[in-house]
């Protein structure tokens, strides 16, 4: 028999998007009609792939430097930490990133949009996170696209980001965005997260973390769902990870 | 403080397609089956730019996982990774894997294998998850606690893979009459 006290991962409520989002009409034909029923956190639910080093090489962390040429564009880095909302840090996870060039296309075949590919950009990034949940991405800013939602339908600048935790349960993908994109108010993917926890998905430029003569810095923060009920809080981010070994 | 979730869109594949995604089990190993389906939308057309990712036990009902307090076990399995992950742009999801082991519950029982399962795909904000388990292991299923809290026995079908030439099949249905019970976890 499973002792009781297994991990139980908490939802924080109004945070994630209604799947049914009209304004975004691909949800109309996708999002589940039927409510759905809820799901005990087994074993199954809280554990999860813990996927290691032999998924990610240094390089995939430099999307400037994943060819023989430098990609078109302004040169920034993307840096955080994952950790829970219980203040934890997640450590040793993948991180997996991909986004547009600077002119806003993807390396997708079924972008048809005639904005100019970058030969030397091919816009996917991975890395673990360390032991303090932190990660690091050297990339270039990711250029503004159309698309077909509704007349004159543009995205904000973004970066895919997909995190899986250590459990099932933590699994996230989501959409960073950059400060003050006045596209994001016209956004309906952006629009569908309730507005008290829309700033989350925002990064923030950092002075600090900007590299002289070399790159501008935005910082970006990923919190996936905490253990709340674990009766033993890791006090530090080092505790976490000795906890993990 | 929880980082909202957002759409996967249409360009996912750049990403999070891997050359070894299907592989839960490597090649040649005994006794893998294919899990297969398709996707379905509200239109009753296969959704073609969805991921499909799946998490299960190994043939021992074992994780190798810090949080299992049975204690993390390497699977008997040579290469068992537990997580699968598919496109569907030939129009169907595939995983190559081996049939989990039963897991137990939190009532002094058993669950009936199972495989943990979350779609992404353009237009869906978030992830949807479900249940899959085998339409061949009626005795287990009949004490499965999880199929045993749906409301009726048209809410389990849509969990059961079916036997099929090189394993099961099970289409996810994200819409519809027949349409696929799905979770929060």
């Amino acid at each position: 028999m499973v002792p009781a006290d297994l991990p139980q991962y908490t939802s924080e409520p109004g945070v994630h998007p209604p799947l049914l989002s009209p304004d975004y009409r691909s949800t109309v034909l996708r999002a589940p009609r039927r409510s759905p029923l809820i799901l005990p956190q087994g074993l199954t639910e809280v554990t999860g792939p813990l996927l290691g080093e032999g998924r990610v090489q240094p390089s995939d962390a430099d999307l400037t430097r994943q060819s023989d040429g430098e990609p078109i564009g302004q040169r920034i880095l993307v840096l955080g930490q994952v950790r829970d909302s219980d203040g934890r840090a997640v450590p040793h996870t993948l991180v997996e990133i991909w986004q547009a060039n600077a002119a806003g296309r993807y390396a997708h075949e079924n972008d048809l949009w005639d904005a100019p590919l970058d030969p030397h950009f091919t816009g996917v990034g991975r890395v673990l996170t360390d032991a303090d949940g932190r990660y690091r991405f050297t990339t270039v800013r990711p250029g503004a696209y159309p698309w077909g939602n509704h007349h004159n339908a543009w995205r904000p600048a973004h970066i895919h980001f997909s995190l899986f935790g250590r459990a099932f349960t933590q699994r996230l993908v989501t959409q960073m965005y950059f400060p003050d994109d006045p596209l994001m108010g016209h956004d309906p993917i952006a629009r569908s997260v309730p507005a008290a926890s829309r700033g989350r998905m925002v990064n923030a430029f950092s002075m600090a973390d900007t590299q002289p003569a070399f790159a501008l810095a935005y910082d970006w923060d990923i919190v996936l769902r905490g253990r709340g009920a674990t009766p033993f809080e890791a006090p530090s981010p080092a505790d976490a990870t000795a906890e993990d070994a | 403080m929880t980082t909202p979730s957002q759409t996967v869109g249409p360009f996912l594949s750049i990403a999070l397609r891997w050359p070894d995604g299907a592989d839960v089990v490597p090649d040649g190993t005994p006794g893998a089956v294919w899990l297969r389906g398709r996707v379905i939308d509200g239109e009753d057309e296969p959704v073609l730019d969805a991921l499909v990712e799946t998490w299960q036990a190994d043939a021992d009902g074992r994780f190798d996982h810090p949080d299992d307090p049975r204690g993390r076990v390497a699977s008997a399995v040579p290469g068992f990774r537990g997580f699968g992950r598919s496109e569907t742009r030939s129009g169907e999801w595939a995983i190559r894997t081996v049939k989990p082991g039963r897991v137990p519950d939190d009532r002094g029982g058993l669950q009936a294998p199972h495989l943990d399962v979350s779609v992404f795909a353009r237009g869906l904000l978030d992830r949807v998850v479900t249940r899959i388990y085998f339409a061949d292991d009626a005795e287990a299923n009949s004490a499965d606690v999880v199929l045993a809290s749906l409301p009726d026995d048209a809410a389990r079908a849509t969990l059961l893979a079916r036997p099929s030439d090189d394993g099961y099949r099970l289409d996810l249905v994200l819409q519809g009459p027949d349409e696929t019970t799905f979770f929060t976890v």
